[in-house]
């Protein structure tokens, strides 16, 4: 079963009073009780955000499954994201996606064996500047190669 | 060339995203000055610099503030920094390195609307940024520059920050208003407008980070001042995103109207590596591709480039070399928006996931001639038909690519291969 920390449950309070309308902590909740569970969302933890919240389960269910930055499954303990929009693609992104996937043996989406990596392709991140990049976490990496990429990669604990 | 430093003056000094750094560049005595203005006086001052709004749709600024009822109705004023236009990174570099001068043109504009509480919505992925919003607001709050009775004047204006959570169409006005309400990004029926009912269906009004920023220099020195930078129609100055094959990318406020050929050529640097120029989209993903022929005519300015068929939207700037498969390219562009839509609308929802299948089709050697022709009529079903202007954004990139760049879509259809790589672009498509 899944129940936020004494801490996560004052933020979900906290953010109940921060904005004119409850349902407006909707999103904030969701930040809060991802990262208390690992880094993805489940039924269990829509449920007791409902409970906790005092709002639907269907409601909080459409938002979840609206928004990218929700995880629907398990990520690794890095999750990496590898813009492959216009101005990286230009500047190589794909390639440096590939070396990375052939590197760790890995597939998009799908988490490393040892749990530690799930490498996505995501759209454009803001950082078209300095491309190519990624986000390891929340951790923007820009103006990397291939080779950079994967040695910060490999430098992970 | 140089470029003019209207807003980023101070940008490269670490200090200026603190408050005590912002102050020592005079931060926050414009506010000072706009305090002691009547409100009309500063919406007066705004629509008479021209400002034109700065997120993509260039609205004339002061007359949307017009709009709002002149009654005293609660009324809220949001700032969009969601940035998510491909190609676009200028709205980070004002959260990053001039938090207070955002939060300063906030309380500015908040005053002139007669807003008292108002919002940053910033995408999630900004997290730093974020975080150096955050800190900025703790100290503007700290010292009374906002809350209760700002600097003893008896006005009120609260600020406080909203994270988006990776939704491009969080980026469209009532895309972003639905979001904040706690719902799914999904843009509203305009008419009502957001200056007449938006964020709980109170009078709200939207505004661009850079737009908002912009008010204090428009403020401190006067329309008329402002007025001497860019051109009749479109004054001032306006932040340009440069990236794709150039050396020097990186964002540049340069005057509007400058030559388009020397952002890519003085600025940025030139092409990079010994490529030639083929084409630039002007104004993020949605703009329509100019050819490098048309790329020596056209100056950044909103009219130079609706008379070249495409806009400045963001003023992201993107550039591809010769090297580049216009047709792999336009696959990149057609994933996104039919991941980005939000699917309320059918034309939108349907239009974008054809366009999608239709050029990775093309791309996976399985195009036949009719599916060129195809590409461009349904792009054409998609326009004007929708609650938000996505399923537009999503049609006129296709339709400029097929028009401009028609041989290179021919060939990869007969040949089963780029007419500019030599290969088959179907498995390096995510
Ligand atoms: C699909 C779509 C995405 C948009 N994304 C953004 C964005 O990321 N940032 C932004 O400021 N405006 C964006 N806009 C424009 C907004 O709807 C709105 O016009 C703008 O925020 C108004 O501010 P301005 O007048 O200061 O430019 C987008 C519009 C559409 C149709
Ligand atoms: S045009 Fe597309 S993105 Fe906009 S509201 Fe309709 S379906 Fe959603
Ligand atoms: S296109 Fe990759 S960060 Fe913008």
């Amino acid at each position: 079963m899944f129940q936020l920390s004494e801490e996560g449950l004052q933020k979900v309070q906290t953010e109940l009073k921060r904005y004119e309308s409850r349902q407006s902590a909707v999103i904030p909740a969701l930040y809060i009780a991802q990262k208390e569970n690992g880094g993805h969302v489940t039924s269990e933890v829509i449920d007791h955000l409902s409970q906790v919240m005092d709002i639907p389960v269907s409601r909080i269910n459409e938002v979840f499954k609206f928004y990218t930055m929700f995880n629907q499954k398990n990520v690794g303990k890095y999750h990496v994201q590898i813009c492959n929009n216009i101005s990286c693609v230009l500047n190589g992104s794909r390639e440096l996606t590939q070396h990375i996937l052939e590197s760790f043996h890995c597939k998009l989406n799908d988490m490393t064996l040892d749990g530690k990596l799930t490498v996505s392709s995501v759209e454009c991140l803001g950082a078209c500047g300095m491309a190519p990049m990624m986000q390891i976490n929340e951790d923007y990496h820009e103006n990397l190669t291939p080779e950079k990429a994967v040695e910060i990669l490999k430098g992970l604990k | 060339m140089k470029e003019v430093q209207l807003l980023t003056e101070h940008y490269s000094k670490p200090e200026y995203r603190t408050l005590k750094g912002y102050q020592q560049w005079g931060g926050y005595e414009t506010l000072k000055k706009a305090l002691k203005m009547p409100p009309q006086q500063i919406i007066d001052e705004v629509k008479n610099s021209g400002l034109r709004g700065r997120g993509g749709a260039g609205f004339p600024t002061g007359m949307k503030w017009g709009f709002l009822p002149k009654n005293g109705e609660p009324r809220f004023l949001l700032c969009n920094g969601d940035e998510g236009e491909p190609g676009t990174f200028k709205d980070r570099i004002i959260f990053e390195q001039a938090p207070h001068q955002l939060i300063e043109g906030m309380i500015i504009s908040g005053f002139a609307i007669g807003s008292k509480k108002g919002y940053i919505y910033i995408r999630g992925e900004y997290k730093k940024p974020a975080a150096i919003i955050e800190a900025a607001l703790g100290e503007a709050y700290e010292v009374g520059l906002l809350g209760k009775n700002i600097l003893g004047t008896g006005i009120d204006f609260d600020l406080d920050v909203y994270w988006g959570a990776g939704a491009y169409i969080c980026g469209e006005e009532t895309g972003m208003i639905s979001s904040l309400e706690g719902d799914k990004g999904q843009p509203k029926l305009k008419p009502p407008f957001p200056a007449v009912q938006g964020y709980l269906k109170k009078p709200t009004i939207v505004n661009n980070v850079e737009t908002l920023a912009a008010v204090v220099p428009i403020i401190r020195d006067g329309a008329t001042a402002y007025r001497q930078f860019g051109t009749e129609k479109s004054p001032g100055t306006k932040l340009f995103s440069l990236s794709g094959n150039v050396n020097k990318p990186g964002n540049y406020e340069v005057s509007l109207g400058t030559p388009l050929k020397d952002l890519i050529y003085d600025f940025g640097g030139g092409i990079k590596g010994d490529r030639q120029l083929k084409a630039v989209i002007p104004g993020g993903s949605s703009a329509p591709v100019l050819t490098a022929d048309e790329v020596l005519k056209a100056n950044l300015d909103y009219e130079s480039l609706a008379g070249l068929g495409t806009m400045l939207g963001s003023g992201a700037v993107i550039v591809i070399d010769d090297s580049q498969c216009m047709v792999d390219l336009l696959g990149v562009l057609t994933h996104f928006y039919s991941h980005e839509s939000c699917g309320q609308c059918t034309p939108c929802r349907e239009g974008t996931g054809w366009l999608n299948k239709i050029v990775h089709s093309i791309l996976e050697g399985r195009g036949r001639l009719q599916d060129i022709e195809l590409l461009e009529k349904v792009a054409h079903q998609m326009k004007g038909k929708t609650i938000c202007a996505l399923s537009d954004a999503a049609a006129l990139p296709v339709i400029s690519f097929i028009t401009k760049f028609r041989d290179e879509f021919e060939f990869y259809v007969r040949e089963g291969r780029s007419k500019v790589k030599g290969i088959s672009h179907a498995k390096m498509h995510h």
